[in-house]
């Protein structure tokens, strides 16, 4: 079989040149905030030991914990807890074999976006 | 003679044979976590930050020191298997397998950390 154009066809498109899709970067950012949540965990984890090992290690973990870079990493990891829980709940609806549709599909992304950044405003409100 | 039919040997298993068991995995965790992530955003972020002995007194109370366990545990175990997909995506050979060793003993190692830790407290 003659196949005269090999290796000099067009490639198809790259991620640099394709418009960004709602959906495409709803699922990347699930991926992303999911495994993000390991900085926050493991942070969270330490500060359980050190509640385990007394006082005076306690009030090192709690420093950094409450200092502004902790409090970042867990204004992030609130947000990404949100945001990967409701991207979850997405998944399990689409599992089902439900709200597979573009429209719906793209409805339910921003739902995912917008219910993550209301439930952290929440979170911060209450806590 | 084969006593199990054809149809019988594939049911469930999809066109790959395996790695169903790992998305079954992953349903049950999630649908777990739906219920366990806002409990312990709201239980145990209300003890962080506050002073050693309102955290040792909050996490004696079974309520905060189960939701915290509970969290814990499957929230490593979908950990667990949710970054061996992503290590699986964008690598492979050795590094494939060495990074997916390293990942799961650092799942299973905090997971015990984390419930040594609350146990020694609440107990």
């Amino acid at each position: 079989m003659a196949d005269v154009n090999r290796g000099n066809r067009p490639l198809s498109p790259h991620l640099q040149i394709y418009r960004p899709q709602l959906t495409a970067i709803t699922s990347i950012l699930t991926r992303i905030t999911g495994n993000a949540l390991i900085v926050g965990a493991l942070l969270v984890v330490w500060w359980f030991i050190a509640a385990a090992k007394g006082p005076e290690y306690f009030a090192l973990a709690n420093g950094v914990i409450t200092s502004w870079f902790g409090d970042l990493v867990l204004l992030g990891s609130v947000w990404a807890l949100w945001y990967h829980a409701l991207a979850g709940i997405r998944h399990l609806i689409w599992d089902t074999g439900r709200g597979l549709e573009i429209g719906t599909a793209e409805k339910l992304g921003w739902a995912v976006i917008i219910g993550s950044f209301a439930l952290t405003a929440l979170t911060v409100v209450v806590l | 003679m084969r006593i199990l039919t054809d149809r019988k040997r594939a049911e469930g298993l999809g066109a790959a044979h395996r790695g169903t068991e790992h998305h079954w995995n992953m349903i049950v965790s999630s649908s777990a976590l739906i219920g366990l992530v806002p409990l312990f955003v709201f239980t145990v972020g209300a003890a962080i930050g506050r002073p050693y002995d309102e955290v040792i007194a909050y996490f004696q109370r079974p309520f905060p020191a189960i939701v915290a366990v509970l969290t814990l545990l499957v929230g490593f175990i979908h950990f667990r298997h949710g970054v061996q997909v992503l290590i699986e995506d964008y690598t492979g050979g050795l590094t494939r397998k060495v990074l997916i060793i390293c990942m799961i003993c650092l799942s299973y190692a905090a997971a015990a950390i984390g419930l040594f830790a609350i146990a020694r407290v609440a107990l």
